[in-house]
């Protein structure tokens, strides 16, 4: 009787092993960053060194002349199939404080009303020969998609795609931290709120784990934290009180409206009663805890005035943050790019 | 060759006291160019007396090779503790070689206000200028071969070293 | 015109053989098995040594996309690739455009695929008009033009009172009624199995429990109005228990499971591949272990192989824009053949769930290698390593995990109806 051979190929396929493989596309063959899609899967040291490089670039923004001479010559565009105003303006900033030449096209997320294809969007685009693509897009995934599609001479940075990640807004939240509490493997953080459709909720995670933080918690509603959430490595809570307790850092989402349209809360009420961040819940947390919220903010539903405009608020800082660590990303991706090209 | 840098240093404050009497600069700022033109300045200071803190200067973002090196975090960012406009400022290097670090410099200066006048002061001028750029005051002159490079060791005792490179 | 095949390991899952005999195939029929018939001469010799002879496997749900979407596939490409992949029947799906809910699509598919010479296409009606899951289609007048069951596919039929009907009159018009179970609600918004993987990615949840609870009440509603009901494509480990249940109390109920969820699971997806963007979505690894078991046990029939081919601008998107649907005719043996060597269960019980189950679920001669029987089989070898490329796979779907990938266990020739529709690895 005909035995089958053993069929190793095959077995991988069964295993699942064929999986495409977790090769990162953000790094080059020699680890620099080409893409800043997703924090996941990025080396600490690499995390550490965009933290490093923002500290070269945060002094630009006192001088008279907020301008370094990096990146004269090159062009960024922004394609935001999603729109945001602040986002926007912050990437937009940034590059320019590079000496980046910056287009804006709001691409309309129904470009494809009229029958475009993203893939064809894309290329129209590559003929205007930019060097950096900065993307936001409402669904998740599209950044790697838009990565993996693009010539190799441009890169990409994701202004946040769906729920997924939005990298840059995680590497200045942890900037932010850095600069408050210095050393990460000694912190308590907790990140409040609709966990379930943040993406900057996923990359705080990300990164905040990759950057050793031992104790990461999630507070939310049943409804709001999503499923099997704690194989990121964080521990979850849905009483605020117990949440936060002692922690050093309290990171606060904003709760859409829609929630409550969804039947996944009752009321804005209810939400700030239960989850909001008032002067009385934050006495639980280290006396010296910082605040800190992505914006825009809903005052009276996620977080008090008082908290919100008080001592431990760092809500400000993270906005201005936010264009020294894009600075750092942009120089870091267009610098190893024509590292590469020079090769 | 070796070289007494301290008394380099010692001569060129000296020579750059008489400079700032003839040409009536009562109150120069010093500013060095890290990490080696740091330490030259730091001395210089000593030398004359300065009581204001020194201006340090990264260059790095005014490279004229950012593209073909890239970014390196090595370096502390720029400090300039005092307003630039309407000063005079002396700019103190440890190597002058092709003048493009002394241009970086002198392009970030300019892009925190409008000095009076700039003096370019070096320990060493080694030829190989690329760009038209002079120092008013050099402590002693480099002649190095073709595939050498010379290093300013420091920060307590300075000394001065000469690679190889492989060609 | 009669065919001699000689030196295969003949292996009938129906009878148990299993074992290198002779096979003689008369005017469509199965002549003989083991014995050569005194003094008959063939016409036409076949050796088959090396090789593995077998009945012709079914596909319970292929998409063939012709009327209406012919830029994806079409009746005549799909069958001959179906005969090169083993294949000697494949059920065409409904979702065409027209939809099949009219006597005269059925004719035009048949039509189409007589001219096609590969494998039998047999057709699938739809449940409702348009697949909508408002109204009742003419299920006598789609009897009587042939299809071999009803089906609305993924559309999940929303008001519990049209399935309890839809179900209520195909059972009077003697009909099998095939479901994909997944409640409308729960399935909706999501793309992909519910869990740690769509939390990370960030990508809308399928939970289990949308498909069983859909099983739970497509059972007590098909045992109300005394349907028969096959449930395509399970996927999730808990809807097994249910089926095993009902078909013990004597319930006529079968099942199958596509071969992608007995080969992958939702970590496949990895950064958002869309070649693993299928309905129902893969799911964990312990789904994936309870589907094997259950296929070992025969809780399950039958392992489909769930065709669905796309062109390159429905997979050439971010994820959740993406076409779900894999396209599964051509390497549906290798990775058959994978399972069995990765000790899921044995080649026996593979063939019975490709192809014996299958007919007897269609209620079809077939499957089977009895004297009599008509003559639709296979014949591959097993060891044969070839590339999955543009060149080698015969669908107009490309859209395959395997793409490029090296595969082991090819068919060199298929036998449909006595009739060689597939040979030396070439059509004929």
């Amino acid at each position: 009787m005909a035995k089958l051979p053993a069929n190793e190929v095959l077995k991988e396929c069964v295993d699942g092993e064929m999986a495409m493989s977790a090769a990162d596309i953000q790094l080059d063959d020699q680890g620099r960053l080409r893409h800043f899609i997703a924090i996941e899967g990025l080396p600490r040291a690499l995390l550490t060194q965009i933290l490093d490089n923002a500290e070269r670039f945060a002094p630009v923004g006192d001088r008279t002349v907020k301008k370094v001479p990096l990146l004269r010559g090159r062009t960024v565009a922004n394609l935001f199939f999603e729109p945001s105003t602040r986002t926007r303006t912050t990437f937009d900033l940034a590059a320019k404080r590079l000496s980046a030449d910056v287009l804006n096209l709001n691409i309309e997320a129904s470009s494809t009303k009229k029958g475009e294809s993203l893939a064809d969007t894309l290329r129209n685009l590559e003929a205007m020969q930019c060097d950096m693509f900065v993307v936001r897009h409402q669904v998740s995934g599209a950044a790697h998609f838009i990565a993996q599609q693009v010539a190799p001479y441009i890169s990409v940075i994701n202004g946040g795609d769906g729920r997924h990640e939005h990298p840059t807004q995680g590497m200045l939240d942890a900037f932010t931290i850095r600069r408050h509490k210095q050393d990460f493997t000694r912190l308590k953080i907790a990140i409040v709120g609709d966990v379930a459709h943040s993406r900057v909720a996923r990359s705080n995670i990300q990164a905040l784990k990759i950057l050793g933080v031992p104790d990461l918690r999630v507070v939310g509603p049943k409804t709001l934290i999503p499923p099997a959430i704690d194989a990121m490595g964080v521990t979850v809570y849905d009483d605020l009180d117990e949440g936060i307790r002692d922690c050093d850092v309290v990171i606060t989402l904003r709760l859409q409206q829609e929630r409550m349209q969804s039947a996944l809360l009752p009321s804005a009420h209810e939400y700030f009663r239960e989850y909001g961040l008032t002067a009385d819940r934050m006495r639980l947390a280290a006396p010296d805890a910082i605040v800190m919220h992505p914006g825009p903010i809903n005052r009276g539903v996620e977080i008090d005035s008082a908290v919100a405009d008080g001592a431990q608020s760092v809500i400000l800082q993270q906005v201005t943050y936010g264009i020294a660590v894009r600075m750092a990303v942009m120089a870091m991706i267009l610098g190893s790019q024509a590292q590469a090209g020079a090769a | 060759m070796q070289y007494d840098i301290e008394a380099l240093i010692h001569t060129m404050a000296e020579q750059l006291q008489t400079r700032l009497g003839a040409a009536g600069i009562g109150s120069p700022a010093l500013v060095g160019i890290r990490t080696g033109g740091v330490w030259v300045a730091e001395r210089l200071r000593a030398h004359l007396g300065l009581a204001e803190p020194l201006g340090e200067l990264n260059i790095a973002f005014y490279r004229d090779d950012f593209s073909r090196i890239g970014i390196h975090p090595t370096v502390e960012p720029s400090v300039l503790p005092f307003d630039v406009d309407g000063r005079d400022l002396i700019l103190v290097d440890d190597i002058l070689y092709t003048g493009r670090t002394v241009r970086a410099a002198m392009n970030e200066i300019f892009d925190y206000g409008r000095p009076r006048s700039i003096q370019l002061v070096v320990l060493f001028d080694r030829s190989g200028r690329e760009l038209p750029i002079e120092a008013q005051v050099v402590g002693a002159h480099l002649s190095l071969q073709p595939g050498e490079h010379a290093k300013l060791t420091g920060p307590s005792s300075l000394s001065l070293e000469i690679h190889r490179t492989r060609a | 015109m009669r065919i001699r095949i000689h030196g295969g390991r003949v292996i009938d899952p129906a009878s148990g053989h299993d074992a290198v005999a002779e096979v003689w195939v008369e005017d469509g029929q199965i002549l003989s098995l083991g014995r050569a018939p005194r003094g008959l001469k063939a016409d036409d010799t076949f050796d088959a040594s090396g090789l593995v002879v077998a009945p012709g496997f079914v596909d319970l749900g292929s998409h063939l996309r012709e009327p209406g979407f012919e830029h994806k596939a079409t009746i005549e490409r799909e069958a001959r690739a179906a005969a090169a992949g083993g294949f000697t029947s494949i059920c065409a799906t409904p979702d065409t455009q027209p939809v099949v809910d009219n006597a005269a699509v059925v004719e035009h598919i048949v039509k189409r695929a007589k001219a096609a010479r590969g494998a039998r296409v047999l057709v699938l009606g739809a449940l409702t008009v348009g697949l909508d899951g408002q109204l009742l289609s003419e299920m006598h007048a789609l009897n009587a033009a042939g299809v071999v069951g009803l089906t609305n596919l993924d559309r999940a039929i929303k008001d519990t009172v049209v399935l309890k009907h839809a179900l209520a009159y195909a059972a009077s018009a003697e009909l099998t009624v095939f479901l994909q179970p997944e409640d409308y609600w729960l399935g909706r918004q999501g793309q992909i199995h519910e869990g740690a993987v769509s939390t990370r990615l960030g990508i809308p949840g399928i939970p289990s429990a949308a498909e069983v609870i859909a099983v739970q009440r497509d059972l007590t509603l098909a045992a109300a109005v005394q349907a028969r009901v096959h449930f395509s494509r399970i996927s999730a480990a808990e809807s097994v228990k249910p089926i095993a249940d009902a078909r013990r109390r004597g319930q006529a109920v079968s099942a199958d499971v596509s071969l992608a969820h007995l080969s992958f699971t939702v970590d496949d997806i990895g950064h958002y591949d869309p070649n693993f963007h299928v309905r129902p979505p893969l799911r964990a690894a312990s789904d994936r272990s309870a589907l094997r078991k259950a296929v070992k046990a025969g809780a399950i029939d039958a392992i489909s192989a769930g065709h669905e081919p796309h062109d390159g601008d429905a997979k050439a998107a971010p994820f959740g824009v993406t076409e779900p649907g894999m396209s599964t005719l051509d390497t549906f043996l290798p990775a058959l053949l994978a399972q069995v060597a990765a000790g899921a269960f044995d080649l026996p019980t593979a063939l019975a769930a490709a192809s014996t189950r299958p007919h007897q679920i269609l209620g079809r001669d077939g499957g089977r290698l009895t004297p009599g029987s008509v003559a639709d089989l296979t014949l591959f070898d097993p060891a044969c390593r070839w590339q999955a490329n543009g060149e080698t796979l015969h669908s107009s779907g490309l859209n395959t995990p395997y793409l490029n990938q090296t595969l082991t266990g090819r068919v060199v020739a298929t036998l449909v109806g006595g009739q060689w529709a597939y040979r030396n690895f070439s059509p004929v």
